[in-house]
């Protein structure tokens, strides 16, 4: 029972850091803009976080260095996509490109650097409840942060007018253009809002999940998380659950191997990629579905007066 | 304000001089950058733009590592054209890369020199089975072939990992990862002595050719880009959409097979782990930097390839670590689709008078 509870444990812990991240990129998809950069902030951003910490000693300054870093290379992005109407796949394509490259020039230094001890942590009291409190209740704040998110984030885009605003934007900018809202920076501010929290998660992995710092170490998790937009059809708390699931798939790899299942490693290891295909396979399976789903206007540059 | 002011035609002098101009900024930024780690700027330019050049060795492997890129931008510009998305040419490559293999361990000592072409055929056709799922999985299934292509990059690299540290591992390797190596007969013929260009660049150029042939000159071609350019147009000239996918995936799957075939019978010579260095993803900055015409994407192979050696030559010379060639390849993609915005739109300089007072 206690493995078990060892392993919920853990896929909460890496479900956390797709969620954040896919919740990002929730964000800039319902203001109408695909950011496929995700990887790469996420990659310049776990390089940023980590070194921040190895520097200073505080988790929190590198979740902040992770949230810039996200945030910069996402108004860098913005500023291309929505200031000068490039296509915003070969744009987030540029951007993954250059945070591959650039993380691991950056990161050369830091392969072998230290952490200051983690520390482990619970809630008080629940934590010493059976099962439970392992599995549960001996979490990073984070994981708990990312659940109260999804809840903010529904409340915000359901029941606020700026969540409103921000889903015509996405839905039909020529719309929320006439009626006086300001589309681009609107966009602009969803992308750095998503960058910023591709940079947590992506900091959140290199300070907490893993802990440490190796070349490409996010591993397509970037990836995943795009692809968890889609599975959600665009629904936050669908994206949270999503997430756990594919925290889950990544676990059992781990959790096969250490009970020592006669299967190739490498094999364990593509549960998750193969996992992806498959379930965006039978999501997409019905482009109705898919449609009335999706953003409106989800990838269509908008230039007022052009 | 600057305000942007679109042209009604893209501007042709702009095609062509948006590439170069994307290249000047990314030397200034890449001046700035050598500057900032205290390295001296002009060495730093010639190890990256004169070194790759300066000697007939040196240019041989100049055309080495240009040979893989440009073939796979090939298959890539096709895709892009026909707006289908395939960013996983890397898997494709390493997927081309282990058929390759697994024809090239088959041969014997007495085998003869003909070899090598079972070897790039088998390195085909298994770069076209890895991009015939992306294609089924879209046209099927209407799966995003940007995921579903890039995760199978993953997974390609995954089954190489397999292969080289199970099966296939050589058994007299010292418990390397790595298959024995292949037998001479395998071996792509080379060109010259005392270099390692192989017939793979000539297979490339011919491809240039073939591709040029294709798009422009041939009904086929002309509705494969129709439908990437004007979906509703093509439709309605009942161009098949679902033939397009296959065709641009497949084309592109073979091509990026071929590349990895080549890498593995040519200079590398057996499978390793190492078989992935980029080349699919370094290849679709080739495309674009090459306007997705085969002839320009042969010079923007021999830039990117410059940027490999380069990054090699810095990490051997100046001390900086290789990624460097990444930092410069997604820097020149960045330059280059800012600097197309002159090519669809005119820079005006507006008053707010002129504006209407906005």
């Amino acid at each position: 029972m206690e493995t078990y509870a060892l392993l919920f444990a853990a896929t909460l812990s890496a479900g956390t850091v797709l969620a954040i991240a896919a919740l990002g990129l929730l964000i800039n998809e319902k203001a109408g803009i695909v950011n496929l950069g995700a990887e790469g902030m996420m990659l310049c951003a776990a390089i940023a976080g980590y070194a921040t910490v190895v520097h200073t000693g505080s988790d929190m300054l590198g979740f902040l260095a992770g949230m810039g870093a996200g945030a910069v290379l996402a108004l860098f992005f913005g500023a291309l996509v929505i200031g000068l109407n490039t296509n915003q796949y070969a744009t987030g394509l540029a951007l993954s490109l250059f945070g591959v490259g650039f993380s691991a020039f950056v990161g050369t230094g830091y392969v072998q650097a230290k952490l200051p001890e983690r520390i482990s942590y619970e809630v008080p009291y629940l934590a010493d409840l059976p099962v439970i409190g392992t599995a549960v209740f001996r979490q990073h704040p984070m994981v708990y942060a990312a659940i109260i998110f999804t809840l903010a984030l529904i409340w915000f885009l359901e029941r606020t007018r700026a969540g409103l605003v921000l889903r015509a934007v996405g839905e039909s900018p020529q719309s929320a253009h006439a009626l006086g809202y300001p589309v681009r920076s609107i966009r602009l501010a969803a992308v750095v809002c998503g960058g910023a929290l591709c940079g947590l998660a992506g900091a959140y992995i290199s300070v907490i999940y893993t802990p440490l710092w190796v070349e490409g170490m996010i591993a397509g998790k970037g990836w995943i998380a795009l692809a968890l937009t889609t599975f959600a059809t665009w629904r936050p708390a669908r994206i949270l659950l999503g997430a756990y699931l594919f925290g889950g798939v990544t676990m059992l790899q781990f959790h096969l191997q250490a009970t020592g299942v006669e299967v190739p490693s490498q094999f364990l290891s593509m549960l998750p990629y193969v996992a992806t295909i498959v379930v965006l396979a039978l999501i997409s399976r019905n482009p109705q579905w898919i449609r009335v789903n999706m953003p409106a206007s989800l990838g269509k540059p908008f230039y007022p007066g052009a | 304000m600057w305000k942007l002011e679109a042209r009604s035609a893209p501007s042709d002098f702009w095609r062509i001089a948006s590439p170069l101009l994307a290249l000047v900024l990314t030397v200034i930024l890449g001046v700035l950058l050598f500057m900032a780690l205290g390295k001296d700027p002009v060495k730093g330019l010639l190890v990256f733009f004169w070194e790759p050049i300066r000697s007939g060795y040196a240019l041989g492997e100049l055309v080495v590592k240009a040979t893989p890129l440009l073939l796979i931008a090939l298959g890539l510009a096709l895709c892009f054209r026909s707006n289908v998305w395939n960013i996983g040419a890397e898997g494709q490559y390493v997927m081309g890369a282990v058929f390759a293999a697994g024809v090239a361990l088959l041969a014997e000592k007495t085998s003869g020199a003909w070899f090598f072409v079972p070897v790039l055929l088998s390195g085909v056709i298994g770069g076209m089975c890895w991009a015939a799922i992306t294609a089924w999985l879209r046209d099927r299934f209407h799966a995003n072939e940007i995921l579903v292509s890039l995760m199978l990059v993953y997974v390609a690299i995954m089954v190489l990992g397999f292969l080289v540290y199970g099966p296939w591992k050589d058994p007299l390797g010292y418990n390397f990862p790595q298959t024995k190596t292949f037998e001479a007969a395998t071996q792509v013929p080379r060109l010259f002595k005392g270099s390692r260009v192989n017939i793979g660049v000539l297979l490339a150029l011919a491809g240039v050719a073939a591709m040029w042939v294709f798009m422009f000159r041939t009904r086929a071609g002309w509705a494969q880009q129709i439908g990437g350019l004007a979906p509703a147009a093509a439709r309605y000239a009942g161009f098949s959409s679902r033939r397009a996918i296959w065709l641009a995936l497949l084309v592109s799957g073979a091509c990026a097979g071929l590349a990895g075939a080549l890498e593995v019978a040519g200079p590398i010579g057996q499978l390793t782990p190492y078989v992935p260095v980029g080349y699919g993803f370094a290849a679709i900055i080739v495309a674009f930097v090459g306007r997705l015409h085969p002839v320009g994407m042969v010079f923007s192979a021999i830039l990117m390839s410059m940027f490999y050696i380069g990054g090699e030559l810095a990490q051997s010379r100046l001390g900086l670590p290789k990624s460097l060639t990444g930092v410069f390849q997604g820097l020149l993609l960045f330059c280059l689709l800012a600097c197309d915005v002159l090519m669809n739109y005119r820079l005006r300089w507006k008053t707010s008078q002129a504006m209407g007072g906005v």
